[in-house]
């Protein structure tokens, strides 16, 4: 017997009872479409995360100064020795795998070009800063080592500060007053757009640290001539970043002559981890949402079974006359089956319609992103083919398994 | 109730030729149905040997008596067990669709033929609910030859018939049977004991009479 045959006696058979087939169908439907939409909302969040991760560098570590503890007693944030010069060369000194590292000391100041100003984050950073962030210089050039190290009044702009203070003209060239010191403008950067925060991540001008060590944060104080503020360092890719982590923790405790016991009074983190971290509650939602849509379809499954069996049971006599004109046990089996898993696939295909439909209306007006990924779809149409099987199976064996003659008795 | 054991049919022995045109009479119970079930390989006899064709029914495995029912017998029934909604000419191309030693015949061109040999050739089309009892009965009967059986089995075929109706049901079995069809009609119709060129006569499971009748 052909499958043909047998799709095209189910498809007349749906087709005779369409409103039911239509309602039977609604469950599946239901189930696929929200099953659809639960996983691309659930992906695209986890892209998105991927992605704030990659803008972050999956391989960078950040060293900042924690709370100094004196008679049990902890003082507040950045309380303890701040890290230094010093910290960086010995840092680079200790470990080869260490690919940039860079201070970063930031304040806020206004910034004057013209008439125009503007107040923004400066930082100081050094010349490996851009690569350690992953930053992008898009015209002009990054510092050199001599320019950090001599306190040269040049900076590197963001894009907010070209809209800002220079209308979106070019600035390379020009000169700007940060706190009223001259700077001259050598680069701009590529635009990188809002942190995972929602903060815009250009609103920012970069100076060598030394200059904003000297000239722009006046926090050279505290003794400190020569503080870096927080470290920014990347780590060789074929590295393992939690064991370098640790070896950075241990090298960064001799450094800072604490004895053993005592508690670290600076702090290494690894940002990629924390947003994987913070992140992994929505994930575990989206995953529990998708449960949710999974058990809808087990649910729509039910109903495939029971409508499967009520159309057994009508259709007791018409299996006698099958079963008396030749067929085999067999084909009634497949006849009834094929029957729900075209039932569940037709449904399928319209949840399919709808789930897409769905994600594409979240996605446009909603803040929530959404990754439509093609696998999903054939994996929904797949568990609603598994779903009619397995709902199918029991109604279509027990008509398979009617006694020719009791069937064809049946009233 | 419980245990207690009914043999619907015992003790009987019975050779039915090729080509021969049988009554099985009897009242109620007496075990007629169930002599036609297991001719038509419906139902198993639970001892003894029942040859049909040259095959012997008893201990076979399902699919070799579905294939049986398929292309060596026809059934007709008294309520002619239609498929609703479905017209003439596919309820008789039903059989030929579990046909697998057919190969490739033309299924359509076959149902016709048999249908214009019962007389309905301009109702191929039409749904069961749209034809007379009749007609239906002929419908059936078309479904009966399609697979080119040895044996017809009718049981009480124009029960559900008025009588001027069941007079051409009964010409077109006389037709049949005159091409070398067998022919085993289960009835309480005097008429059709009439007809046949022998009768059985069942009671209480046995069988108590054989008649045969000259040839008209």
């Amino acid at each position: 017997m052909e499958m043909f045959k047998t799709i095209s006696i189910a498809l007349v058979a749906l087709r005779l009872n369409a409103l039911r087939s239509f309602l039977t169908m609604l469950g599946i439907i239901i189930g696929i479409a929200s099953v659809i939409v639960m996983v691309s909302v659930s992906s695209g969040s986890k892209q998105e995360i991927e992605r704030a991760i990659d803008r972050l560098g999956s391989n960078m570590l950040t060293i900042r100064p924690g709370t100094s503890t004196t008679g049990g007693r902890h003082g507040g944030a950045g309380s303890a020795a701040p890290l230094t010069e010093g910290d960086i060369t010995r840092l680079k000194e200790r470990f080869g795998f260490l690919e940039g590292v860079s201070g970063s000391l930031s304040t806020s100041a206004p910034v004057v070009f013209g008439n125009s100003n503007w107040t923004t984050g400066i930082i100081g950073i050094h010349a490996d800063y851009i690569k350690v962030r992953q930053w992008v210089i898009e015209e002009g050039r990054n510092f050199t080592d001599r320019e950090i190290r001599s306190g040269a009044k040049v900076a590197l702009v963001g894009q907010d500060i070209i809209e800002h203070l220079f209308d979106g003209n070019p600035s390379v060239g020009e000169r700007i007053r940060i706190k009223n010191v001259p700077f001259t403008v050598i680069g701009t950067l590529q635009e990188k757009g809002e942190s995972t925060f929602g903060r815009s991540l250009d609103d920012v001008i970069f100076i060598p640290i030394s200059t904003a060590r000297m000239r722009v944060s006046g926090r050279s104080s505290r003794g400190v001539p020569d503080m870096v503020g927080n470290i920014y360092l990347t780590v060789d890719l074929n590295r393992d970043i939690r064991i370098a982590e640790e070896e950075l923790v241990e090298f960064m405790r001799e450094l800072r002559k604490l004895a053993p016991g005592a508690q670290d009074d600076f702090s290494v983190r690894n940002f990629s981890e924390f947003i994987r971290a913070r992140n992994e509650t929505s994930s575990t939602l989206g995953l529990l949402l998708a449960a949710t849509a999974a058990i809808a379809l087990v649910v729509g499954g039910i109903g495939i079974m029971n409508i499967m069996l009520v159309s057994v049971t009508e259709r007791t006599r018409e299996i006698g006359l099958r079963l008396a004109v030749g067929a085999r046990r067999r084909d009634i089996l497949m006849q009834f089956l094929v029957e729900a898993v075209t039932l569940c696939l037709i449904g399928s295909f319209f949840g399919v319609v709808i789930g897409v439909g769905a994600g594409e209306l979240v996605q446009r007006f909603s803040e929530v992103p959404v990754l439509l990924n093609i696998p999903i779809i054939f994996i929904a149409i797949g568990s609603a083919a598994f779903v009619g099987i397995f709902f199918g199976f029991y109604p279509a064996r027990k008509a398979s398994l009617l006694s020719p003659i009791e069937a064809l008795r049946y009233e | 109730m419980g245990g207690e054991v009914i043999h619907a049919l015992r003790d009987v022995s019975l050779k039915i030729n090729k080509g021969e045109y049988v009554a099985v009479m009897g009242p109620s119970g007496s075990g007629k149905s169930t002599l036609m079930n297991l001719i038509g390989a419906l139902d198993v006899p639970t001892s003894g040997d029942l040859v049909v064709n040259g095959l012997n029914l008893s201990g076979q495995e399902s699919d070799t008596l579905a294939d049986f029912r398929n292309l060596t017998v026809g059934f007709v029934f008294q309520q002619f067990n239609l498929l609703s909604r479905t017209s003439a000419l596919e309820n008789v191309k039903l059989p030929l669709f579990y046909a697998r030693h057919l190969g490739s015949i033309n299924a359509g061109e076959r149902a016709r033929k048999c249908l214009q040999q019962v007389g309905l050739s301009d109702r191929m089309h039409h749904d069961p609910t749209q034809l007379s009892g009749g007609q239906q009965q002929r419908v059936a009967i078309a479904r009966a030859l399609v697979n080119q059986p040895s044996v017809v089995l009718a049981d009480e075929p124009t029960g559900a018939l008025d009588t001027k109706t069941s007079v051409e049901i009964l010409d077109l079995f006389q037709q049949l049977n005159d091409k070398g069809i067998t022919l085993i009609v289960v009835t309480h119709d005097p008429e059709v004991a009439e007809v046949s060129r022998r009768n059985l006569l069942f009671r209480d499971g046995r069988l108590v009479d054989d008649v045969s009748m000259a040839r008209r």
